[in-house]
């Protein structure tokens, strides 16, 4: 089965490898540029997966997160924080708020891609 | 008028009064009898029937001469502000009660100076009711058009039962209370609301006569011109009649401060010394105007009656003689107000004296040692009780003896002068510490001596013996001796004779003796407290030195023979309360010696207080070098203790200002770690898309696409300008916020500056088709720095190019001069800031939550360096508000 993800972040480079790499693993990817849209898509598709930056226009990472775990059709889905913020109190925060993992920029695309498919099995 | 009306109209009116004085003292606290008016219109209790009837006579037989015994005062009145206050204050700490207290207390509660005093007050005071009664009296036969004045037997004469009533209205409110520091606030409204009734009624007669009777001032002038002796009454003869004026101005100078019923309205009945303040300027129109009228009644009255009725009693036999008794009514119930006043105030007054420093500490002590305090309380009620009705008889007696000869006018002055003795102990006193009690008395003694040797024996002898040899020739005959013209000064009236002398040998005297002996060191304790009563005053308590063994509870027995149990309990309480003694302290100290002698002072009179306080306890004597020493002691303490406060308020304040400083670097160290986090992200997000980018690059080379691949290495370009361009701003914001960036200011042409930021944006803008206008053409040098100048445009037209419309999107760039400054403005017509984004555009990393741009061209830093070029520049930068489309940044240069 096709597995489906999302990644939420507003710099258009970053998402542009992210979603080269993913598509190459086969996935199914959404590309939002910020929260709003981004609770936009998880309505409609419901993925598996949400690669969530924290620092973003309109809606941020924390609030789309906890929007997200309100839904009852998204029980399902798993949520990766994938941010610049790497103190550890932005970590515990993350994790505390409910993230299944949190990764920190700049990342290695290998080991993003190992760390969802991780979670996924 | 008939005997009984008159009776009737005198009955009313004292209802009236006593009707006054008791809502006065049932609402003590109401602001109706606490304000500097009735303070001031208590003071007026100074015009009595002297002034009401003995200023007319004066002025009809010698002219202006009614005129000193007001100014005095007048000229007292500025210096209230120093002297009464300071003995305001005195008299509050020590709960003083009357003038002999207060003089007793300074030369260190001296038993015998008080009664002195009280002797001298008598002295002074008794002739001087009789002329209040003598006043009552004659009035009342001229109101009554009854033939002689007084009549054979007392019984008949309504002059007795006028003065019986005034005994009995002053003993009422006079001694409700046995502590009589107590403020006696009922008399104190009667007499205030009389001052009016006497001023006005006074007026309404000086305008009825000079007005209704006479066609005016100008009128009543014109017909007394004509009179004989009219230049000798409106001018003063000389150097001679100078020097009269000059004493007889100073003699009731004195007066207004040590006359008893002076020092009762004025210190013991203040309630505030702000209230001295108005005082110090109505008193003196209180007095004007209540003078304002005299010389025309008296002019009117010599034209009317010629030398055929006493000018004394013209305000009164006008109106009859107009037929007028309603005026005449009127004028009478107005001296009769000052009768009553004056004799109420002085009476009470005398009463205190009387009972707390002549008989209390001459025989009752012992005896109030041993009663129950309700019973002391009666027997001091008692005395003063006593005390007023003897002083009123006992003046009523002096008017029929001695008083019907004499003037009003030349009453007056013999009290005056009497209680003038007291002065040099008074005033010297309360400036010098050295006054001694010794030179005191010996002073007292002899002025007042002197005073009726000059001025009371030959009217006494001349009423007794019928022979004015005495007058005439001198004691013994010898010349030198004559009583009204001692050592051949023979150009003074009698009683400015009299006062230069009596005052003179008594200030000599006083000097003298006080320079030649040394007061005990009680004496010299008190005269340092009243002479630096400014720095005794903070010291409170501990200001008394003394020195012995005492008991807590001896003190506490006397006490409660005087205050009962209770209030004796609760002032001990808050004694040691007050100093933070424990309630079971045993031993006693100095303060509460000073605090007993303070708690009785106002019930027996400092002397006797002292007396009573010192039998239960075992006194040491203190040297006066030890004296001396321990109240420079306390002095210094006060002083180092202000020190201290200063200090401590130093220290708080510096602390405060840490403080302050510790929270300023806490936001500022919060400042600079959100600033570091901010940099921190934006320098990562280029790199996470270089390393991303690359990655994908080398590890996916064969498979990927080529345009994929172009577009990943044109990524990694991008972000690589991206992160130089960040850095730079980074050293730029860094450089300017921490102020170590210099400029480099050059005279330049703006125009110049503009064209090349445009250069530099036009090929960005082209891409986008947006056109960038440059609307003043005109060139204007002044002084900046271009490169940085250059960055401020460069910066905002990239960003306004950021936010404008593709193809349709225009740039508008303009500059004029404004107030001493060039104003630069870049408009666009782009989508606009919105409200709530504006407060924020210039600060660091702020970006638009509705920012939809490409994330890439912008470090967060632009508009934050922008403001700080400009702001190094002394320009400032704003966003223009009313702009309908589009965004226009506004900045000026200062030229100069």
């Amino acid at each position: 089965m096709m597995h489906k993800i999302l990644i939420v972040d507003d710099e258009p480079n970053i998402v542009m490898s992210l979603e080269y790499a993913f598509k190459k693993k086969g996935f199914e990817v959404f590309i939002a540029r910020d929260g709003s849209e981004a609770l936009e898509i998880v309505e409609n598709h419901i993925p598996d997966i949400v690669l969530l930056d924290i620092m973003m226009p309109n809606v941020d990472g924390y609030q789309t997160l906890q929007q997200i775990k309100n839904k009852p059709l998204l029980q399902a889905t798993k949520v990766v924080f994938l941010t610049a913020k790497n103190r550890a109190s932005d970590i515990e925060k993350g994790l505390k708020l409910g993230a299944d993992k949190y990764l920190t920029k700049p990342f290695s695309i290998k080991k993003i891609v190992s760390e969802i498919q991780e979670l996924l099995t | 008028m008939n005997n009984y009306a008159l009776v009737v109209i005198i009955v009313i009116y004292l209802s009236v009064l006593f009707y006054i004085a008791f809502l006065a003292e049932k609402r003590k606290k109401s602001k109706w009898v606490n304000n500097p008016y009735v303070y001031t219109l208590s003071l007026a209790v100074y015009c009595s029937a002297w002034t009401y009837y003995g200023s007319v006579g004066i002025a009809a037989d010698s002219g202006i001469e009614f005129l000193p015994i007001y100014l005095g005062p007048v000229i007292a009145a500025p210096l209230w502000i120093l002297v009464l206050r300071q003995v305001i204050r005195i008299s509050n700490q020590h709960k003083i009660s009357s003038i002999a207290d207060f003089i007793s207390l300074r030369y260190g509660n001296n038993r015998f100076l008080g009664a002195l005093v009280t002797l001298i007050c008598l002295f002074g005071t008794i002739p001087y009711i009789s002329l209040q009664l003598k006043a009552v009296s004659e009035t009342f036969a001229i109101m009554s058009d009854s033939s002689s004045y007084v009549s054979t037997r007392i019984f008949d004469d309504s002059t007795f039962y006028i003065a019986l009533l005034l005994a009995v209205f002053a003993t009422f409110f006079g001694t409700q209370k046995a502590d009589a520091s107590e403020k006696y606030t009922g008399i104190i409204a009667s007499v205030a609301f009389e001052s009016i009734l006497k001023l006005v009624f006074f007026l309404i007669i000086g305008i009825y006569v000079t007005y209704y009777l006479f066609d005016g001032t100008s009128d009543i002038y014109n017909k007394i011109a004509t009179t004989d002796n009219f230049n000798e009454l409106t001018m003063l003869s000389g150097l001679e009649d100078g020097f009269n004026w000059f004493f007889l101005i100073a003699l009731s100078f004195m007066a207004i401060f040590l006359l008893p019923r002076q020092f009762q309205v004025s210190v013991l009945e203040n309630n505030r010394e702000k209230h001295l303040k108005k005082a110090i300027w109505l008193f003196p129109l209180y007095l004007f105007l209540f003078n304002l009228f005299v010389i025309f009644i008296a002019w009117a009255g010599k034209i009317t009656f010629g030398d055929n009725a006493n000018a004394e009693y013209y305000s009164l036999l006008l109106p009859i003689e107009n037929s007028n008794t309603f005026l005449a009514s009127l004028v009478f119930i107005g001296g009769f107000s000052a009768v009553i006043s004056m004799v109420v105030v002085s009476t009470l007054a005398l009463s205190i004296m009387v009972s707390n420093n002549l008989i209390i500490p001459y025989g009752f002590l012992d005896k109030f040692i041993k009663n129950q305090t309700e019973r002391n309380a009666k027997s001091i009620k008692n005395i003063r009780r006593i005390s007023i009705f003897s002083i009123i008889i006992i003046a009523y007696f002096f008017y029929i003896t001695f008083s019907k000869e004499l003037s009003l006018y030349s009453i007056g002055l013999i009290s005056f002068t009497v209680i003038s003795q007291l002065a040099p102990s008074f005033f010297i006193g309360l400036y010098w510490n050295r006054g001694s009690s010794k030179g005191a008395i010996i002073g007292i003694i002899i002025g007042f001596c002197i005073s009726i040797y000059t001025l009371v024996l030959p009217f006494t002898l001349e009423a007794f013996t019928g022979s004015d040899d005495f007058t005439q020739h001198g004691l013994y005959g010898i010349a030198a001796l004559k009583p009204y013209a001692l050592f051949g000064l023979d150009f003074l009236r009698p009683p400015a004779h009299a006062f230069f002398w009596s005052i003179l040998f008594n200030m000599l005297a006083y000097l003298f003796f006080s320079v030649i002996t040394k007061g005990n060191y009680r004496e010299r304790n008190y005269a340092e407290m009243f002479v630096d009563s400014k720095n005794f005053t903070a010291l409170q308590d501990s200001a008394l030195v003394w020195k012995g063994e005492a008991y807590v509870a001896d003190i506490k027995n006397v006490l409660v023979r005087f205050l009962g149990d209770y209030k004796a309990s609760r002032a001990l309480r808050l004694f040691f309360t007050k100093y933070k003694l424990p309630q079971d302290t045993q031993l006693a100290d100095a303060r509460l010696i000073n605090f007993s002698e303070k708690l009785l002072t106002g019930s027996i009179g400092s002397a006797s207080a002292k007396i009573l306080i010192a039998s239960v306890v075992k006194e040491e004597q203190i040297s006066l070098r030890e004296v001396l020493r321990i109240l420079e002691e306390s002095k210094e303490n006060i002083v180092s203790n202000k020190i201290l406060i200063q200090k401590s308020d130093e220290l708080s304040q510096l602390s405060s200002k840490l403080k302050d400083a510790n929270q300023e670097l806490v936001v500022k160290d919060k400042q600079k770690d959100e600033f570091l986090d901010s940099v921190a992200h934006e320098l990562k997000t280029p790199i996470t898309g270089i390393r991303a980018a690359t990655e994908l690059l080398m590890d996916d080379e064969d498979d990927m696409p080529k345009e994929i691949k172009k577009q990943f290495l044109k990524n990694i370009l991008q972000d690589s300008d991206r992160l130089g361009r960040l850095i730079n701003n980074i050293l730029d914001f860094e450089k300017l916020e921490t102020g170590r960036l210099r400029l480099n200011m050059e005279y330049t042409d703006i125009q110049e500056t503009i064209n090349k930021a445009v250069a530099n944006t036009q090929h960005i803008a082209a891409k986008k088709g947006i056109i960038i206008h440059i609307k003043n053409v005109h060139r204007f040098k002044l002084e900046f720095d271009e490169d940085r100048i250059l960055q401020v445009f460069t910066n905002l037209i990239s960003n306004a190019i950021k936010f404008c419309e593709p193809k349709i999107g225009r740039i508008e760039i303009d500059y004029k001069l404004g107030n001493n400054a060039l104003e630069i403005s870049v408009t666009d017509n782009g989508k606009g800031i919105p409200a709530e984004d504006i407060a924020y555009v210039f600060d660091k990393f702020y970006q638009s939550q509705h920012q939809n741009t490409i994330k890439p061209e912008g470090s967060g830093l632009g508009l934050a360096i922008t403001r700080q070029i400009i702001e190094k520049h002394n320009g400032k930068i704003w966003t223009d508000k009313d702009i309908k489309i589009g965004a226009k940044f506004v900045f000026t240069l200062p030229i100069s």
